[in-house]
């Protein structure tokens, strides 16, 4: 497995206004050493705008994401920086976008496009499905589409039921899709930089509780392959399993267990398709015992397909059930408490990973 | 009611003008075109019925004037064109070869699309036909997409979505043509009104009579009427409609045409009289236009029937090298799920 080239994450810092830093935009703050200190939001940004440099045919379109600078500040600077033929407002219309993407990728464009929100994902379902998804096979390869899909996915904060579905498992239900779901800036980076030389139609799906997240990462380019996962933390007694905003939290449960001696390992599979059951194996190979934790829910979600890979590929490794710790099967509340109940956070972790080694 | 909102939304040509207009050499070529949609249909009816063909097949004839006039103004490759699950047409006048457009009826490895695809899943990239789709209304933000493309890359093309009367009352159809007008694109948008969705009456589905009349206005787009079972009206539509787009201005065409065949081949049409049928089916568009090139002098009688047996001959050729294809490798399965 790789061992990501980049210093360990920082916790947010609190924004300093006044200090004039780029919070956001594609330009980086330089540390020295060719490093450079990027949020989760500007290592996306980066990578789009170091590939719109180097291929024309890349464009990005959504609602916001021009002279607003992106309902959540991930495209800020592109209209500067590319003109508003290639950085383009649309109305409030993601199939009628979605549709035109799958239009203009069949005709030689790299359309980007963002939705303000994977929520409003749903509004464009039959285009992404009926169409991205399954037209490279029923051309016969005659039409691949290379769309790249993004926003941010999952709960923001106290925002209830129609504004907190997690989609990946939805979107990796269907074959042609690609999901991709990363948890750090140097990860954001090197996929979406992959997302935007590979053919195929990629869900990329961030999450705003993490956009502020920093990370020293290097200027010299680099790409993280898709279907290739990543150890966040070595343990020996469990591993745990998420992505994205899940990883955090799974890394938090890790550090309160290691005080009661139980050392997890965290993978973040980081594409959830392709999926790399291989690393999940060799580290369930090592502990034994497995965790998933997710934002999405518990029926048919990752937990359930990671659960039946490895009953399939490592039954006789497995000391324990696999523990799936999800969102619980009700649309999001907007109370507080209920909230955070709803959400697999670190407690709900804990006692998952608690359960798995009979604790 | 409708002529006082955009009076000259109307394409009336004079027949004989526009047969001159066109040429002989010209007309002729719509007209080999048009019988050889007509018989590749006939025949693959046929097929469906001898069970050689399964799954939908929803066939084109009585509209065939429609897209035939149209694609003579459009050069295939720089013109995008798209079209819903009727879509034999659209692949044949986008020039593929009627034997593999056949082989992927019958499901054949030779087929259009390897045998992925079948009946309503046509496609070209050489063409720029972005085929046959099979959700009402999905096509239509794709050919949007087409056109906002060749604008983006300055490729002078445009493109043109065909889409039934049907499709309509969909969100997309809407959608489609905000971002057509909004941003000056290309795009020539075709109602086929055959007067049914499946079942469904016209007037049951959709609140005005001429759609494109009544639409187009509210996206700022122009609108073009015309006679769809009249190739003469339909190649002056397509003329007005492609200049009017080569300028980067949408347009939103209404064909009132007829589909003489159930909405698929499994419908009884029982929404309909036999009576509705056969009067439409004496304005033929294939016989309207023999009749005009016999009376211009430019077709006997004899070479009619020579151009009709010729293509009898092309089809029975593609039927074969269908029936000939061997069915797709089993490998086949799982390939092109994803770019290779």
């Amino acid at each position: 497995m790789p061992i990501a080239d980049c210093h360990p994450l920082k916790p947010s810092r609190s924004i300093d206004l006044k200090a004039g830093e780029p919070i956001n935009g594609y330009k980086g703050i330089p540390t020295g050493e060719n490093r450079q200190l990027l949020s989760l939001r500007m290592a996306i940004c980066q990578a789009l705008y170091e590939e719109m440099k180097r291929d024309e045919t890349i464009y990005v379109m959504g609602e916001e994401v021009a002279e607003y600078n992106g309902a959540y500040k991930v495209t800020k600077g592109l209209l500067d920086a590319f003109g508003p033929k290639r950085v383009i407002d649309s109305p409030i219309t993601e199939n009628g976008f979605t549709g035109l993407a799958v239009g203009a990728a069949m005709t030689g464009l790299r359309p980007v496009i963002e939705f303000m929100s994977w929520n409003f994902s749903l509004v464009a379902f039959d285009q992404i499905i009926s169409n991205a998804s399954k037209m490279c096979y029923m051309t016969g390869g005659m039409f691949p589409i290379p769309l790249v899909m993004r926003g941010p996915n999952g709960a923001g904060p106290r925002v209830s039921s129609q504004h907190s579905h997690a989609v990946e498992a939805l979107y990796a239900h269907f074959p042609g899709l690609i999901v991709v779901s990363p948890s750090t800036p140097y990860d954001a980076k090197g996929l979406m930089k992959t997302a935007l030389r590979q053919n195929n139609p990629v869900c990329f799906l961030e999450n705003e509780m993490v956009y502020n997240l920093e990370q020293e990462i290097p200027t010299a380019e680099y790409l993280v392959p898709f279907g290739v996962a990543d150890r966040k933390r070595e343990g020996r007694d469990c591993t745990i399993v998420a992505v994205s905003r899940s990883v955090h939290w799974a890394l938090e449960a890790a550090e309160q267990l290691a005080k009661e001696g139980i050392e997890c390992e965290v993978i973040d599979p980081r594409t959830v398709k392709p999926l790399d059951i291989g690393a999940i194996v060799e580290s369930v190979k090592k502990t034994h015992r497995c965790v998933v934790v997710e934002e999405c829910y518990r029926t048919g979600g990752l937990g359930a397909e990671i659960a039946a890979q490895l009953m399939e590929l490592a039954f006789d490794e497995l000391d324990a059930p696999v523990g799936r710790v999800t969102t619980t099967e009700n649309p999001m509340p907007y109370a507080a408490n209920l909230e955070h109940e709803t959400l697999p956070k670190p407690h709900r972790i804990i006692a998952a990973v608690k359960a798995a080694c009979y604790r | 009611m409708t002529a006082a909102v955009q009076p000259d939304h109307w394409v009336r040509p004079d027949p004989v003008q526009v047969r001159d207009e066109i040429g002989r050499d010209r007309l002729l070529g719509m007209f080999r075109k048009m019988l050889l949609i007509r018989e590749f249909e006939e025949r693959a009816e046929l097929a469906y019925k001898a069970k050689k063909i399964a799954g939908f097949l929803h066939l084109y004839i009585g509209q065939e004037a429609v897209a035939t006039g149209f694609f003579d103004h459009l050069s295939p490759g720089r013109d995008a064109t798209v079209t819903t699950y009727r879509c034999h047409a659209q692949g044949l006048l986008s020039g593929l070869n009627p034997d593999e457009l056949m082989a992927e009826l019958y499901g054949k490895a030779t087929g259009n699309v390897k045998g992925k695809g079948g009946s309503m899943h046509f496609f070209s990239k050489e063409k720029s036909f972005l085929g046959g789709h099979g959700i009402v209304g999905g096509q239509v933000p794709v050919g949007i997409g087409a056109a906002f493309s060749a604008k983006y890359r300055g490729t002078g093309g445009v493109s043109v979505t065909f889409l039934g009367d049907g499709a309509v009352p969909q969100g997309t159809f809407h959608e489609s043509l905000n971002m057509a007008g909004l941003w000056g694109l290309p795009a020539i948008v075709v109602i086929e009104n055959n007067q049914y969705g499946m079942g469904t009456a016209c007037h049951r589905a959709v609140a005005v009579a001429d759609m494109a009349a009544l639409k187009a206005p509210g996206y700022g787009v122009e609108a073009i009427t015309f006679d769809g079972l009249d190739l003469f009206a339909s190649w002056k539509a397509g003329q007005r409609a492609v200049a009017i787009a080569r300028a980067n201005k949408p347009v939103l065409v209404e064909a009132k045409t007829y589909r003489y065949r159930g909405h698929s081949v499994s419908d009884a049409g029982l929404y309909r009289s036999k009576d509705e049928v056969e009067r439409y089916k004496a304005l033929d568009p294939i016989e309207r236009v023999q009749t005009s090139l016999l009376e211009a002098g430019w077709l006997t009688d004899d070479a009619a029937t020579t151009e009709r047996e010729a293509v009898v001959e092309r089809v029975r050729a593609a039927l074969d090298f269908a029936e000939r294809s061997p069915e797709p490798d089993l490998s086949e399965l799982t390939r092109h799920v994803y770019a290779e």
